[in-house]
């Protein structure tokens, strides 16, 4: 009867142990930490309370949110717009493939002081190099998804004369969509990038703001308070990603592990 | 020329018109960005026609600082991208292929990845100022976890009859890694430098634009400060042109490595 109780426990102390003993022995190294760029753990600790529990969350973490979220939809919603087409069309992909490869290159940093130019040091210019850093993944991913379709599925649809639109939604759209999210996983961790990139550059508010300015102080304590809640972000977001992800394509995940238990 | 296509059958003249649309497509693009600022549909102050770049462009590789500066981005991108690939690689496959290791770290890693290394920028500009070090921490940071995770999906990825098959024969630690593991780890792990080496790149040209080490990003970052609109765009084209550049490269290492592999072989044009 208790045997499943503990298999819980090992699996928790397992999944708990690593992370628990690197925390215990950061926090014991640090302890009497005189070294001026490592504060002791507790300090950072306290800090990060008397920091981020403040108003100051709404100060730099909702703006900073809210601008990735603006720019990683937009950039979501051009990617799978473009890319679609791109996908469907041969003489289009093979007129567009080369373009798409040079921008997609080009380290998306590197935009902002063009974007600065055209946009000035506004929240659309930020929104603006979240975009054009996260559009890459999602619409290269997309002309994949969507090449890559199931030949035979197509001729069906076909014979069967499937309207444009039905054909889009029922086949096209779900056919390409684990590319899609592949796509989107990417453009997230590159878009949390791009947030604190466009930050650092020339801001009065935000998470990258914030960090550089603590930096600047010298107040290290602080500092690491910031690296912290960005570590803390980037993680939640993953996970809620996964989560999203899971849900819509619950139907594919199961379909492969059918697979490979059948096969 | 008709008649050569003709002789040299549908297969070449496919590649002709791919070829042939490629071109159309780049010398549209750089149309675009001629006719644009041309046209007064964006102002040359923030796009200058594409000939104007070019000019830029050609003046800059003149100069010896931007070979200074190429040298030090691909330096930075060199080593950092050695020490993620081997640490990456040995680690992955240290663990991998140990339930209990794997047991034990996941949840660590599944912690630490998804950090953005650019939170690390602070730390490296306080503790290594405006050097090479810098740029590794950023590179480094970014492109291990590329390499790591790729691996350990390719060290799960072994075919469980093989594994007792090799141990059936008696097979020894390093016998069964040389030849099991490693030819089932391979092209995971050569996805995995793909996916590192760009990530390496893009790290290492923003570590110079925010931290000021030297390299193309610190002369984009000098380029904008100094109204050189024309210059800033010439060097976007050198990254664009190296990150692709990198891209192919990787894609023929990969091919040249396991040319045996199936991914590979189904690749090749029909």
């Amino acid at each position: 009867m208790s045997a499943p109780i503990l298999r819980v426990v090992g699996k928790a102390s397992l999944a708990l142990g690593l992370p628990v003993a690197l925390l215990a022995a950061w926090w014991i190294a640090s302890a009497g930490s005189a070294n001026f760029y490592f504060p002791p753990l507790q300090t950072i600790a306290q800090t990060f309370v008397e920091v981020w529990v403040s108003p100051r969350i709404f100060d730099d973490v909702v703006p900073s949110l809210g601008r990735l979220a603006a720019g990683y939809f937009g950039a979501v919603a051009l990617g799978l717009v473009i890319g679609i087409p791109i996908g469907l069309s041969r003489t289009l992909r093979n007129m567009l493939e080369p373009v798409l490869e040079f921008l997609r290159a080009i380290p998306p940093p590197a935009l902002v002081p063009i974007l600065i130019l055209f946009a000035g040091i506004g929240d659309t210019m930020k929104t603006l190099v979240i975009v054009s850093g996260c559009i890459w993944p999602v619409l290269l991913n997309t002309v994949e998804g969507v090449r890559g379709r199931d030949e035979v599925l197509e001729d069906v649809v076909r014979c069967y004369r499937i309207g444009r639109l039905a054909r889009l939604w029922h086949f096209v759209i779900p056919s390409a969509s684990p590319q899609m999210f592949t796509g989107m996983r990417q453009a997230l961790s590159i878009g949390i990038i791009l947030m604190v990139i466009s930050e650092m550059f020339a801001a009065s508010n935000g998470l990258g703001f914030a960090i550089i300015q603590f930096e600047r102080s010298f107040a290290v304590a602080e500092m690491w308070t910031g690296i912290i809640m960005l570590g803390l972000i980037g993680i939640l977001l993953s996970q809620i990603f996964r989560l999203v992800e899971r849900r819509m394509l619950g139907w594919y995940h199961g379909l492969r592990q059918s697979q490979r238990v059948g096969g | 020329m008709g008649n050569s296509q003709r002789t040299s059958g549908s297969g070449l003249r496919a590649i002709h018109l791919v070829w042939l649309q490629a071109s159309i497509g780049l010398i549209g693009f750089a149309a675009v960005l001629e006719l644009a600022p041309r046209l007064g549909l964006v102002s040359p102050r923030f796009l200058p026609p594409f000939s104007t770049i070019a000019v830029a462009l050609a003046n800059e590789i003149q100069q010896p600082n931007f070979w200074a500066a190429l040298a030090f981005t691909l330096r930075s991108w060199v080593i950092g991208l050695t020490i993620s690939v081997v640490a990456g690689a040995s680690l992955g496959i240290l663990i991998g292929s140990s339930a209990l290791l794997q047991a034990v770290t996941r949840s660590t890693i599944e912690f630490l990845r998804p950090i953005p290394s650019v939170a690390l920028i602070p730390v490296a500009i306080l503790l290594f100022g405006t050097t090479l070090q810098s740029n590794l921490v950023l590179v480094i940071y970014a492109s291990f976890w590329q390499v790591l995770i790729q691996v350990l999906s390719g060290v799960q990825d072994v075919d469980p009859v093989a594994r007792e098959t090799a141990q059936s024969y008696r097979f020894g630690h390093w016998a069964l890694i040389r030849h099991v593991i490693w030819p089932t780890t391979l092209p995971y792990l050569m996805t995995g430098i793909r996916l590192a080496a760009s990530v390496a790149l893009i790290l290492a040209i923003t570590a110079e634009l925010t931290i000021g080490t030297p390299g193309l990003g610190r002369e984009l970052s000098l380029a904008q400060s100094g109204g050189a609109v024309a210059v800033m765009y010439a060097y976007l084209i050198v990254m664009g042109l190296i990150g692709v550049l990198v891209n192919v490269v990787a894609r023929r290492l990969e091919r040249s490595v396991m040319p045996w592999h199936p991914s590979l072989r189904a690749d090749e044009p029909a």
